[in-house]
């Protein structure tokens, strides 16, 4: 081959193989590596207490759906009449029913302490630059649980 | 949907829902769902408990009772989903149930005590 016709093989050529192009673009790489995921069991939560607490804690949600299920059950038997509520006061203690409201009101407690005790780690309040001890923040909120549990008892309690 | 923008919203409510049912679920359920049945109280009667519900400050607290609480279970229910079981291939479907039960409940909570 003449000089010439060198010149204008390489001028035809792109001076970079396309393979090496697309490696050298920011914008699309040919071999980009896949990241390695082993797939995670769906029981991966039972191996560890933590994490078994972990799902107990997620799943009491369901008992926070359940007691306003039965509230509003409970509002529209009132709308329907006395013998609809009375019906509705027989459901509430039949057996099957019993024992989903104590496991129901179990996950509840589950609900409320650890909800509690999460507070003062999600709120970092400082007073002078020093981190507020977490029983000032947690405490209260117990002292109001207790406070209004006693009073929504008493008003309920002092009507029967 | 979930989203940056409105990831603070939803967060807020499933927040506020799980005070609400932190500190009033429990006494609501111990009371009518075991005290009352079980007999270890005596429970008000149905003209005592209309009576009762009629107040418009038990209304109020009824409908905070029932609404907020609700949005508390969607957020952490869906994550339970999420993070639980996996189920990441049906997410919009479990966005919807799981929202879908808390805006249902809602309006029935403001319609029955509205007609209460």
């Amino acid at each position: 081959m003449s000089r010439a016709g060198q010149a204008q093989a390489a001028a035809s050529q792109p001076a970079i193989p396309a393979s090496a192009q697309s490696a050298i673009s920011p914008v699309y790489t040919e071999f980009h590596p896949r990241w390695y995921r082993p797939p995670v069991s769906t029981y991966w939560w039972l191996g560890k207490s933590a994490y078994v607490k972990f799902i107990l804690r997620e799943l009491s949600s369901v008992a926070v759906a359940w007691t306003v299920a039965l509230v509003l059950v409970q509002v529209l038997a009132l709308i329907r009449g006395q013998s609809a509520y009375l019906q509705f006061e027989r459901r509430m203690s039949s057996p099957w029913m019993i024992a989903i409201n104590i496991v129901a009101f179990a996950f509840l407690l589950l609900h409320s302490i650890t909800w509690f005790n999460l507070a003062p780690k999600a709120m970092a309040v400082r007073v002078g630059g020093r981190r507020v001890p977490g029983v000032f923040i947690s405490g209260p909120q117990y002292l109001a649980w207790i406070t209004i549990s006693a009073i929504v008892f008493a008003i309920v309690i002092s009507r029967g | 949907m979930v989203n940056r923008e409105t990831e603070p919203l939803f967060w807020t409510l499933f927040s506020a829902g799980g005070v609400v049912a932190a500190l009033f679920l429990p006494v609501q359920l111990f009371l009518f769902g075991l005290a009352a049945p079980l007999g270890w109280v005596h429970a008000p009667s149905y003209s005592a408990m209309q009576q009762l519900v009629h107040s418009p400050i038990t209304r109020l607290y009824l409908l905070v009772v029932c609404s907020l609480p609700l949005f508390h279970f969607a957020h952490r229910f869906r994550y339970t989903l999420y993070d639980g079981l996996q189920i990441k291939h049906l997410n919009e479907v479990v966005f919807a149930g799981c929202y879908g039960v808390a805006i249902v409940g809602t309006v029935a909570a403001a319609y029955l005590l509205w007609r209460i």
